[in-house]
């Protein structure tokens, strides 16, 4: 590998300092997955790389009252091993336990699935559907951008030079709420998304209507979205077939896939929808309990 | 060229301290400095799991860890599995059942099923195949190598069981 500096600072306000006067490129680490394989094959320069692992903040998860807040550089395999998660946030738990195999979830972040801004990111159409918000530092300070915003092109997002993602919070689960996250690949596990959905759902108290929904998808577009007229045209409407196939046909209405030797155009439009129709109506079973 | 560091990591039970340049990978440190030579280089990029090593209880991919990030880990590699004077119930196991042929995998299968099988003792077949997914063998078809996981964590459970006995 190219030769490179490294500091593992302990506080936020070190790693944006260091971030930020780098002379060269200097790259943030959090799990390294993806990192260290692009400084490896060179699709990345770093002269600098700042590990994130030591910085408290970066590595806080904390669920109560006040909703979830995920740092980002907590490893997959501590989200999927929270009860809490699991229950409340299940889409997210589904996303951290396909991401890549056991020895990747042990080290890679969410965080960092979301930094890296591909288009296939497993937990980003999961982050969309639990309407996550993304806490990001920097050189002039602290602030804060609705996740569907995040992202603005394949690998490209909002960060400014010296930003990172400190953290991602999540409101509060209302009662009678369920999500759930699930991806098309031709094989079974290791394996990157040819169309990713992420869903989350509200029912009334007699669980047989929507009373709001929020849909993501993956891998069929320049970025994870945010399916908008998907989601709204389940609001208030009665839990069957009808009311979900009219989302999902939506939601395939809204894609722009690529061919590529994943999947043809054609292919991903339509495992959009069946997508959509199978993960909205696992999520309505979960929130059903 | 960036400085070297002194690092300092607990290496199969024992505290190692190693110079490091940043760029390092952990895979290179374990092999090339250290002599750890039984963690492969496969793919290099998190696909085979041929490096697997096991930090701080975690199976991971050696090749994408910076062997500066090991400061203070504990680190455990198949050099440090087999007890004084035998073999490992996994190492047994994959022998019995000739779960191996070229055997570039086998190091990385046993450290990663080590892991697996300390926080799932009794796991299914479907378990076993989907947390293995992190490493690929081109030689058996799997087949051997879920039989030998498969024996290995009975011969565990009844090695267990009879140091339950003994204690009672």
């Amino acid at each position: 590998m190219r030769d490179f500096e490294y500091e593992a600072p302990t506080s936020l306000a070190d790693a944006v300092g260091l971030l930020a006067k780098s002379k060269g490129t200097a790259r943030p680490l959090a799990g390294g997955t993806d990192l260290i394989d692009h400084v490896r094959t060179g699709r990345l320069v770093a002269d600098l790389i700042v590990d994130l692992k030591k910085i408290p903040e970066l590595m806080v998860l904390e669920l109560n009252n006040a909703g979830l807040r995920l740092g980002a550089a907590v490893p997959c395999y501590k989200i999927y091993e929270h009860p809490g998660i699991l229950e409340q946030y299940s889409a997210i738990s589904d996303s951290s336990n396909i991401i890549g195999g056991m020895q990747v979830q042990n080290r890679a972040s969410v965080g960092g699935n979301l930094a890296n801004a591909g288009a296939a990111a497993d937990s980003t159409p999961a982050l969309i559907a639990l309407n996550a918000r993304v806490i990001i530092a920097g050189p002039s300070g602290t602030r804060e951008v609705a996740v569907d915003q995040f992202c603005t092109g394949p690998g490209q997002n909002v960060l400014e030079p010296g930003e990172i993602i400190v953290e991602l919070q999540f409101p509060p689960r209302p009662a009678h709420s369920g999500s759930h996250y699930r991806r098309f690949i031709p094989r079974n596990e290791m394996d990157i998304a040819v169309v990713g959905v992420g869903a989350s759902v509200v029912l009334d108290a007699s669980g047989e209507n929507f009373v709001s929904a929020r849909i993501g998808l993956g891998a069929v577009a320049a970025k994870p979205f945010y399916a908008q007229e998907a989601s709204e045209l389940l609001a208030g409407q009665p839990v069957n077939d009808e009311t979900i196939q009219k989302a999902a046909a939506a939601a395939r209405a809204v894609v722009h896939p690529i061919t590529d030797m994943r999947g043809t155009q054609e292919f991903r439009t339509h495992v959009t929808g069946v997508l959509t129709e199978r993960v909205i109506k696992k999520a309505v079973e979960r929130a059903r309990g | 060229m960036a400085k070297k560091r002194i690092v300092t990591a607990t290496i199969n039970g024992r505290e190692e301290e190693f110079l490091c340049q940043p760029r390092q990978t952990l895979l290179e440190i374990l092999r090339n400095t250290l002599n750890l030579t039984g963690a492969k280089e496969g793919c290099s990029n998190g696909n085979c799991g041929a490096c697997s090593v096991i930090i701080d209880g975690r199976a991971v991919n050696s090749c994408m860890i910076l062997g500066v990030e090991a400061e203070g880990a504990n680190i455990e590699t198949i050099e440090g599995l087999a007890p004084g004077d035998g073999l490992d119930p996994l190492q047994q196991a994959f022998l019995e059942n000739a779960a191996l042929q070229c055997g570039i995998c086998t190091p990385g299968y046993i450290m990663s099923a080590k892991a697996f099988l300390d926080e799932n003792p009794n796991p299914t077949e479907e378990e076993i195949r989907f947390s293995m997914a992190g490493n690929l063998c081109r030689c058996t078809g799997y087949d051997k190598i879920v039989r030998a996981i498969q024996q290995a964590a009975e011969t565990r459970a009844e090695q267990s069981a009879s140091c339950a006995k003994e204690t009672v």
